[in-house]
């Protein structure tokens, strides 16, 4: 067993690493209440210096720590290619790329990701200079209202280099062998991306033209 | 937090903590840093060599995104999906301890079958738990005095009984630093989860079963209780087929109007994992 030194003063680093406490105020009424017994007093709303790192260009904003990276996006970098869909997680209209992997932005707090380097759709490329991705999608018509493309796009892209990498899936048959991007692999590893507009078979066409899945 | 069902006064990130690696142990088995991802985790060609379970268990739950974000501390702590457990306009006795249980009465077709009392008949909705639990992992803490200790997964998920709000058996502060795997006991390693879609949902049931050539193993279920399920009484019974354990395992099952179906579904599912074993 490695051991593990469970110091404080390294859990302390962490937590202020990434804006540490946070008063909880008027947003959460039963904050108050619960937290009774220490004798909570509605603070002011803090907030925190936070650099980002997105599409390649740093940025520093003053944003209350419990901003989720997707609502610092939008609201604070204007970056409103990606989308706010169910702001839990499930949709997958807020899917951007951190470090070369595909997160939902709503289930992050922007503070986590000091450090890291984020690609918003933004990044991918431009109406001049389209990423194969966003290029195979138009080709495709792999949208109708176009409220889940970013998040399609950003997680497709991610999603294959998964598949380069070797990670298996719920429907790759053998574990120890590398997964081949076939349609039923593509299909399955995009699940966590909802599209209400059900224009899916599109969507994967497209997906399976960048992947070069033989028809 | 989104939905106000925990409003927690501090928040503290550990991502930063050196807990990140999955590494050999002694004893010929693996100790899996509690922040290792699931996507990770599941890539490991180790885990996929010698803990099949643990790998399919993890690719069948949530989404691609979804699993590069959550750790294996954090699956294990996942609270459940019931719906009245999110609503607050309806009684829980989970989130406020002695107000009722909406879902008892209420729509249940998801809930537990086993292992339920008169307060909570939630399920634990992790994949990766049911096959730790058929794994007979272990599960590596530190407190906040300094002091480690180790708890074995059956005894690390709570029944509900009256006090379906205490989940676990973590101490407040209590922080878990790596779930360890014993050495691989070889097998047929089989995962299988019944659900409403083919991808991104939670389980009807799931079976989580090693199965050796002499038609002996080790079953977990999932979707079916408060806890990762697992009867090594019924267990003893795999050479007789899956009648027989699935007798044990669901033996003194409560069920619902709604989830009743349950009961021949856990027989069912365990009848096709023994027959996908054999092969």
């Amino acid at each position: 067993m490695t051991a593990f030194n469970p110091a404080r003063r390294k859990l302390l680093k962490a937590s202020a690493a990434a804006g540490g406490a946070v008063a909880a105020g008027p947003l959460f009424p039963e904050a108050e209440a619960a937290a009774g017994a220490q004798a909570a007093k509605p603070a002011a709303a803090a907030t925190v210096n936070v650099l980002l790192r997105v599409n390649g260009t740093d940025h520093q904003v003053m944003i209350d720590p419990r901003t989720t990276l997707l609502d610092a996006l939008r609201e604070r970098l204007h970056l409103t290619g990606t989308k706010k869909g169910c702001d839990q997680g499930q949709c997958g209209a807020c899917t951007v790329i951190v470090d070369g992997r595909r997160i939902t932005s709503c289930l992050t707090l922007a503070v986590m990701q000091q450090g890291h380097d984020i690609t918003t759709i933004e990044g991918l490329g431009t109406p001049k200079n389209l990423h194969p991705m966003q290029a195979a999608f138009v080709k495709h018509d792999g949208y109708q209202c176009g409220f889940c493309t970013p998040g399609q796009i950003c997680s497709a892209v991610a999603m294959l280099e998964e598949v380069r990498a070797g990670v298996p899936s719920h429907v790759t048959a053998d574990l120890t062998g590398r997964p081949e991007p076939t349609n039923a692999e593509l299909r399955e590893r995009m699940s966590g991306n909802i599209c209400r507009c059900g224009a899916y078979s599109n969507i994967q066409e497209a997906i399976a033209e960048v992947a070069g899945v033989k028809r | 937090m989104k939905l106000q069902i925990e409003s927690p006064a501090h928040l503290i990130d550990v991502n930063d903590l050196a807990l990140d690696k999955i590494e050999p142990t002694a004893k010929g088995g693996l100790r899996i840093g509690a922040l290792v991802r699931n996507t990770d985790l599941a890539a490991d060609s180790r885990v996929r060599r010698d803990y099949g379970v643990l790998t399919r268990a993890l690719v069948a739950g949530a989404s691609g995104q979804l699993r590069n974000q959550a750790t294996t501390a954090g699956n294990l702590l996942q609270r459940t999906r019931c719906p009245y457990f999110y609503d607050s306009n309806q009684p829980c006795n989970k989130r406020r301890p002695g107000s009722g249980c909406g879902a008892i009465g209420g729509v249940s077709r998801q809930h537990a079958i086993v292992g339920v009392s008169d307060a909570c008949i939630a399920t634990h909705p992790s994949d990766m738990a049911i096959a730790m639990r058929a794994l007979d992992a272990t599960i590596e803490t530190v407190r906040p005095n300094g002091s480690a200790r180790t708890i074995p997964i059956a005894d690390f998920h709570r029944l509900p009984g009256n006090t379906p709000h205490i989940e676990n058996s973590l101490e407040p502060g209590e922080l878990i630093t790596a779930v360890t795997l014993p050495k691989p006991v070889g097998g047929t390693h089989v995962y299988r989860k019944v659900r409403d879609r083919a991808s991104y949902a939670f389980a009807l049931v799931s079976v989580a079963a090693i199965v050796q050539r002499d038609g002996t193993g080790r079953v977990a279920l999932g979707g079916v209780a408060h806890k990762p399920w697992r009867v090594e009484a019924a267990e003893r019974e795999m050479p007789r087929g899956a009648k027989a354990v699935a007798a044990g395992l669901v033996a003194g099952a409560r069920t619902t109007h709604d989830n009743a179906f349950k009961v021949p579904l856990v027989e069912r599912t365990l009848a096709a994992v023994l027959a996908e074993a054999k092969g």
